[in-house]
């Protein structure tokens, strides 16, 4: 298990015992891990784990109720406001849904925060929207409103606009969710190339195993709100755990039960 | 045949103890908490709105397009109902005023409903329906479709951005619509005084130049329809904002939208009338 003291220069994000509750469950229940920088860290687990949680954590739009959250090195939880927006900067962000602005067109929604961050004249502003869009390959769509587009397409508009300010960490929540094979292929394809071609370091929170092992560069498998593994996706897929072998081959019965806990079948059935 | 008998026990115990009494005080408590929690939650939004709103006075575009999406847009039904609210004040008030010969004063009595009361008020429910219900939905899909989040994490203030614009746009919009809905009222009375019942129309624009003030009557309509564009935007505005992120949740809050906000036109119209002309 990798040491959650180890907050070197190398790892941009350091998490150490988070605790996040909604009402009386807590989501996150002790959650410590390291993102090295420059790697592809995919973050799996079964759906309602806390994988999503983690992210608003990390984006600073939820509170933790313990623990300590460093991004960049510097402390992300309760930051206030223009310091908060100020590390945003340094981040992007990919939703499962794409959150394209809907008014907008596809040079805008990309364009919209080079214009909101920066005052760029114009004329710069589409030709770094052009190229941002060139590294999609959705050059071509840039007039298009977003209910013209596919959803593999709205998530590479989406992608293109997370990195238009050029950040130095990717977050994407759930990015192969609902898509055809062509498009999931598409999407794997520019979260491993971009992230070498620019430098970046990629956080993947997913639930498809073999889509996310065939990225990444370290796996960390979450349950319950706490990190039931981490390794390389090989050492993953060899483990000798029945809990991460149930979830990396998906078994449907195994330490994770099949059937959700409840009183005895016959005498429910009878009415008792 | 068990269920049922459960119920009838558990009724059986409530009423023992008194509870089945206690039940509607109870119900009224947990509205009242409720209610108060749903204010200090308006105001508290309210407050980050203002700040947005002044913040986004730096960017007049983003207002102008608000002005478009709230003002100018809902203009036509206000025009319409305007026109026929006129015709029918026409149409009634010559009924009442000619039994004591009194038609010439028709103008004023058309003028003054509109100015005081029925230009304010019907076009704040109007505007509450049309732009009130369209502003709560869009904030509530915007907020479903995680494009609210998504600004934050472009370091993006949506109050700034979405919220800000939309509350002034919608405080500059109510008095120019109700200033149009008066306007239109009155050319309706004036086709019914005239072509319908051939009242002078020297005697119908004299009467109006005389009996409606300026400061009593047409500013203290500027006034309310001021106080109601405020309010119902900013009512639109929150429950948008604080929708639940369903089709359900949002189609709710639109729902509320409009009630409440006619409810507090409605209601703060007998305040603002009682302040204006009562002397309170």
């Amino acid at each position: 298990m990798l040491s959650t003291t180890d907050h070197t220069a190398d790892h941009i994000v350091c998490a150490e015992d988070l605790v996040f509750s909604h009402g009386e469950r807590n989501i996150l229940d002790g959650l410590s891990l390291t993102i090295a920088r420059g790697t592809v860290t995919v973050i799996m687990g079964p759906s309602g784990c806390g994988k999503s949680t983690f992210l608003g954590l990390l984006g600073g739009r939820l509170q933790p109720a313990s623990g300590a959250l460093r991004f960049d090195g510097k402390p992300v939880p309760r930051t206030p406001g223009p310091d908060l927006f100020r590390m945003r900067r340094k981040m992007g962000m990919l939703f499962q849904n794409s959150a394209l602005l809907t008014d907008l067109s596809v040079h805008d929604n990309v364009a919209f925060p080079i214009r909101e961050q920066t005052s760029l004249p114009e004329e710069l502003i589409r030709i770094l929207v052009l190229m941002k869009l060139e590294m999609v390959g959705l050059r071509g769509a840039r007039d298009m409103m977003p209910s013209q587009l596919s959803g593999g397409m709205m998530r590479r508009v989406a992608l293109s606009r997370a990195i238009a300010l050029d950040p130095v960490m990717i977050m994407y929540d759930e990015p192969f969710v609902g898509l055809d094979p062509v498009s999931m292929g598409v999407i794997l394809r520019l979260i491993r190339s971009l992230n070498d071609a620019l430098g970046l370091t990629s956080v993947v929170v997913t639930h498809d195993v073999s889509e996310g092992c065939s990225i990444a560069d370290q796996v960390y498998l979450m349950d319950n709100g706490r990190i039931a593994g981490n390794g390389t996706a090989e050492e993953m897929l060899g483990s000798k755990d029945p809990w991460i072998r149930q979830f990396m081959q998906g078994h449907a019965d195994g330490p994770v039960r099949y059937h959700h806990p409840a009183g005895d079948y016959l005498e429910e059935i009878r009415g008792g | 045949m068990a269920r049922s008998a459960i119920i009838i026990r558990r009724a059986t115990i409530l009423k023992k103890f008194g509870a089945v009494r206690m039940e509607p005080i109870m119900k009224l408590g947990q509205w009242t908490i409720g209610f108060t929690c749903g204010l200090g939650g308006a105001c508290v939004f309210l407050v980050v709105a203002l700040r947005g709103a002044a913040r986004s006075l730096l960017r007049p575009m983003l207002i102008v397009q608000q002005l478009y999406a709230t003002g100018v847009l809902t203009m036509l039904i206000i025009l319409v109902s305007g026109l026929f609210v006129g015709l029918v004040l026409g149409l009634q008030g010559y009924y009442q005023l000619v039994s004591f010969s009194a038609e010439s004063s028709l103008g004023m009595v058309v003028a003054l409903f509109l100015v005081r009361e029925l230009g304010p008020v019907l076009s704040a429910l109007l505007f509450a329906g049309r732009a009130g219900s369209a502003l709560t939905a869009e904030i509530g899909l915007m907020k479903a479709t995680e494009q609210l989040a998504a600004m934050e994490m472009m370091a993006v203030d949506p109050m700034e951005r979405i919220i800000g614009p939309r509350l002034v746009a919608g405080i500059i919009s109510m008095p120019l619509l109700a200033a149009m809905f008066s306007a239109v009222g009155v050319l309706g009375g004036y086709l019914v005084a005239h072509v319908q019942f051939g009242v002078d129309p020297g005697m119908f624009w004299s009467s109006i130049e005389n009996g409606v003030d300026l400061i009593d009557d047409i500013l203290n309509g500027v006034i309310k329809s001021l106080v109601f564009g405020f309010v119902v935007v900013w009512i639109a505005l929150y429950e948008g904002h604080r929708s639940v992120p369903t089709s359900e949740g949002v189609s709710r809050a639109t729902t509320r939208t409009v009630v409440a906000s006619s409810l507090a036109v409605l209601g703060g119209d007998y305040m603002l009338t009682a302040i204006m002309f009562g002397g309170f």
